[in-house]
Order: structure tokens, then C-alpha cells, then sequence
């Protein structure tokens, strides 16, 4: 008979200590109002995960999503390849040099992180957990302790509760401030952070930004919060389909003018000669 | 080892890009992102971050280009990649004249962050409705003592033509 539950009763945290020191075998079934996920363990590790029943991505997108393929070698391949499995799937891009093994293997160990993770910002839901279920043939299978995923896990619903105070709606806009508050030349950003920052514009909410860029609502809410931070974003609360408006320039910088770097001469005259020459 | 650089900036989609990879002897870092989703109301491919170029003169000097990002939402990024730059260069499309004003703004901009010399690029001189550089001087109200390159920054003879044009610039500077 299956573990059944309501996570109001027992949060993700303690099922997963569960299944962790009693080295449970099984598949571990959430839903959140229209929300499914899937967590396969074995031995009380996680050994598989799923969203929505797998539709949130084949190996191939993953590949893509992870960066390893480019979006034109994945239509390429996807075009030439119809029906095969993961397992298969994998073999035929490590074989024909299009990833390493390593890749399959980081990308599969991300995704299914991503997944427990997303997991953990469930508030409500139902539980049930199957043992001796196996994930279904030809899936490539991790392996992974569960002693750091319930740590992080628990870090992640504080910094959830946080995130979720501080950014309260996603179906608003952002714009870059006007003064920012720092100095901008200790700005350092991540590429995360610029992949949202292409996107800003009062026609794009954060929830659409997300969207573009295939992030979770975590990733997003904590991009763009750090981002708030930094003082080189603010929130508007100009919801999706309003009329667009002009994106304004901002006002130019004033800054002491800055001498140039004391170059001899004759560095000028090798860089000339090196550039005839080309 | 010694490293020198230049900027090179400009409008948006006036051909920075371009330009760099023409004459660079490394694989220019470029970080475009295609949007394929038709609700997005964003451009379909730009530069998010920047181009980044390399000429290696020899084993103790070696030049880097860095291409500004083009869009407007970036323009905090500028000063950031001028410092101790020898000169920049500001790329026009000479075919769009709606980005003239724009252009003469971030000339502007440029020469608030450093007093190094500078061209101006009239480029994409090989399409019919190009403006040739010297009506591009009337229309950025450009006196005559500014150099107004025609180019094509596809083609690497006449990159190689502007970035001589820039350096005899510095030369002339330090007389």
C-alpha cells in the first residue's frame, strides 16, 4: 500500500529524510493543483525526476536549455532522430562528438536538482509515494545522495519565504533605474543576470522574461532581486498588454574625464605596422 | 606582455559586430540570443554583453577590440569598457539616418569618458541608399578636423583601412 499525504502534514523536507534513512527503493508522486512531479529513488538516493509527466524536457532539450547544444544543432538532430530514448539518444550525440559524457551526465544531475528543488517551493499538494516504482526504460539514471538536497532544499524555502516578500508578483514589469545607487563600476553580473537584463522592457513582465529564458520561479525572483539590490532595477507595476512605451535613455553619466594610458609612441607605430601586414 | 585596446561603438545594429569579427584573429566572444517566441516584444537577435576582438602584434604586445552592446539599456556598460582605451571608433549605418542623432549622442557620451581620439565609421557603403560620409558630416554637424571613414565591416581591407585611420589619429596626438 502506497505512503499517502498532504504535504501541509509532512513537507517535501521530511519525505525525503524519510526515504533517505530507510534507503527506500520507489517513486515519489507530488501534485499541486494542475502541478505533477515525479522523484524516483534508489536506495535512498534520487536516481530520476520528473515534471508534469517528462514534459519538461527530453535529453535533447535539456542539452539545449544547459547551453551544451546550440538551438540550430538540436533542430538538426531532433529532425533526424524520431522515437529513441533518452539512453539511446545520448549514445548517438557522444558517439557523433556533439557532447561528452560528462555533459549528459551534468545536464541529467542538474535537471533533476532543478526539479527537487522547484519541488521544495510547493506549499500545498498531495503525496503519495510507490515503492520498488522504476523510472521507465531507456532513461538515463543519476545517482544522488539525498543528505545535500534536503540541506539546500531547506535553505531554498527560507530564501523562497524572503524572495517571495520581496517580489510579491511576477506579472510586473521592470526598468532600469534612472540614479542607480552603487557604483557602477563594482557591478559585477553574472550571465543569468544578463540574460534577464536583454529582456527588460515595459512590454515584457518578469513572469514572460522567465518564460524566455526558461527559468523557474526561484531563478527568476532571485535574479531579479539581486539585480534590485544592486540598484540597477526596480519593479513596475505595468501589467502585460498595456500599451508599450518608449524606453527612455538614460541620462548620461558624468564623469571626470579620464586621461589615456601613458603608451609609448612606438607601440603605436608596432600596432600600425602589425595591421598593414594583416 | 603589453595589452592595448580600443572601443568600438555605435548605434544598434549599425555593424560593431561585424567589424570585429572581420579583423579579429580569435573568435569574437559575442553573446547574441535568438528569441523565437513571436509574443516577445524584443528584438530577435542582439548583442547582450559585448564583442571582444584580438590582434597579437607579437609576444609582448597585443591589441583588443571591445564592441560596445548596442542597445540604449546598456549605455551604463560604456564607461565601464572605455577606461584606458587608446581611442574608440563610432560606427554609423550610414542607410539609416533615423539613428544619426543617436550616433552624435554616444560621440558624446565617448568623448565625456576620455579625451582620446576617435572616427567615425560611415558604414555599410555598399548599399544603394548609403549616405557617402561627407553628407554624414553635414548631417551629425561635423566640422572637417573629424575623420569620416566610408567602410563595409564585412570587408577586412576596409576595417583594416579605418583602424590604420584611427592609430595615425593617436600618432598625430602625440605631436
Amino acid at each position: 500500500m502506497a505512503l499517502k499525504g498532504h504535504l501541509r502534514d509532512f513537507s517535501l523536507a521530511q519525505l525525503l529524510n524519510l526515504v533517505n534513512l530507510a534507503h527506500k527503493t520507489g517513486e515519489l508522486q507530488v501534485s499541486s493543483g494542475k502541478k505533477r512531479a515525479g522523484l524516483f529513488f534508489r536506495d535512498g538516493r534520487l536516481i530520476d525526476a520528473n515534471l508534469n509527466h517528462g514534459s519538461d524536457g527530453n535529453l535533447l532539450t535539456l542539452l539545449q536549455k544547459g547551453g551544451k547544444l546550440s538551438e540550430e544543432q538540436a533542430q538538426t538532430i531532433r529532425s533526424h532522430v524520431v522515437g529513441q530514448s533518452d539512453k539511446e539518444l545520448g549514445l548517438v550525440l557522444i558517439n557523433a562528438g556533439f557532447v561528452s559524457q560528462s555533459d549528459v551526465l551534468q545536464t541529467i544531475r542538474k535537471h533533476l536538482l532543478d526539479v527537487v528543488y522547484t519541488l521544495f517551493t510547493w506549499e500545498d499538494g498531495d503525496f503519495s509515494f510507490e515503492a520498488s516504482a522504476n523510472p521507465s526504460d531507456g532513461k538515463i539514471l543519476a545517482s544522488i545522495s539525498l543528505d545535500g538536497i534536503i540541506m539546500e532544499g531547506s535553505r531554498r524555502v527560507q530564501e523562497w519565504e524572503w524572495l517571495q516578500a520581496a517580489l510579491p508578483s511576477l506579472d510586473v514589469t521592470l526598468r532600469f533605474t534612472e540614479k542607480p545607487g552603487a557604483s557602477l563600476q563594482d557591478i559585477k553580473l553574472s550571465v543569468e543576470e544578463w540574460r534577464v537584463i536583454s529582456f527588460i522592457n515595459p512590454r515584457n513582465t518578469i513572469r514572460q522574461i522567465s518564460r524566455y529564458n526558461n527559468m523557474t520561479d526561484f531563478q527568476i525572483r532571485k535574479i531579479v532581486s539581486q539585480l534590485m539590490e544592486k540598484g540597477l532595477v526596480e519593479a513596475v507595476g505595468t501589467p502585460a498588454g498595456q500599451p508599450a512605451k518608449q524606453v527612455e535613455r538614460a541620462p548620461v553619466l558624468k564623469v571626470p574625464q579620464i586621461k589615456p594610458p601613458p603608451v609609448r609612441k612606438g607601440v603605436i607605430l608596432r600596432l600600425i605596422d602589425r595591421i598593414r601586414g594583416l | 606582455m603589453q595589452t592595448v585596446k580600443m572601443v568600438i561603438t555605435g548605434p544598434f545594429s549599425a555593424g560593431k559586430t561585424e567589424f570585429i569579427r572581420a579583423i579579429s584573429e580569435i573568435v569574437v566572444v559575442s553573446t547574441d540570443r535568438r528569441i523565437s517566441d513571436t509574443t516577445a516584444a524584443v528584438k530577435d537577435e542582439t548583442t547582450v554583453a559585448m564583442d571582444f576582438g584580438r590582434i597579437t602584434v607579437d609576444d609582448d604586445l597585443v591589441l583588443y577590440l571591445f564592441g560596445t552592446p548596442g542597445q540604449k539599456r546598456f549605455d551604463f556598460m560604456w564607461e565601464i569598457l572605455s577606461e584606458g582605451m587608446l581611442g574608440f571608433i563610432v560606427i554609423v549605418d550610414s542607410t539609416r539616418s533615423d539613428t544619426f542623432h543617436e550616433a552624435l549622442q554616444i560621440l558624446h557620451t565617448f568623448q565625456g569618458y576620455a579625451n582620446t581620439p576617435f572616427v567615425i565609421v560611415a558604414n555599410k557603403q555598399d548599399m544603394p541608399d548609403a549616405w557617402p560620409p561627407e553628407d554624414l558630416r553635414l548631417a551629425l554637424g561635423l566640422d572637417n578636423g573629424v575623420k569620416i571613414l566610408p567602410c563595409v565591416s564585412t570587408d577586412r581591407e576596409s576595417v583594416k583601412t579605418v583602424l590604420l585611420e584611427l592609430l595615425y589619429s593617436i600618432l598625430e596626438s602625440y605631436e
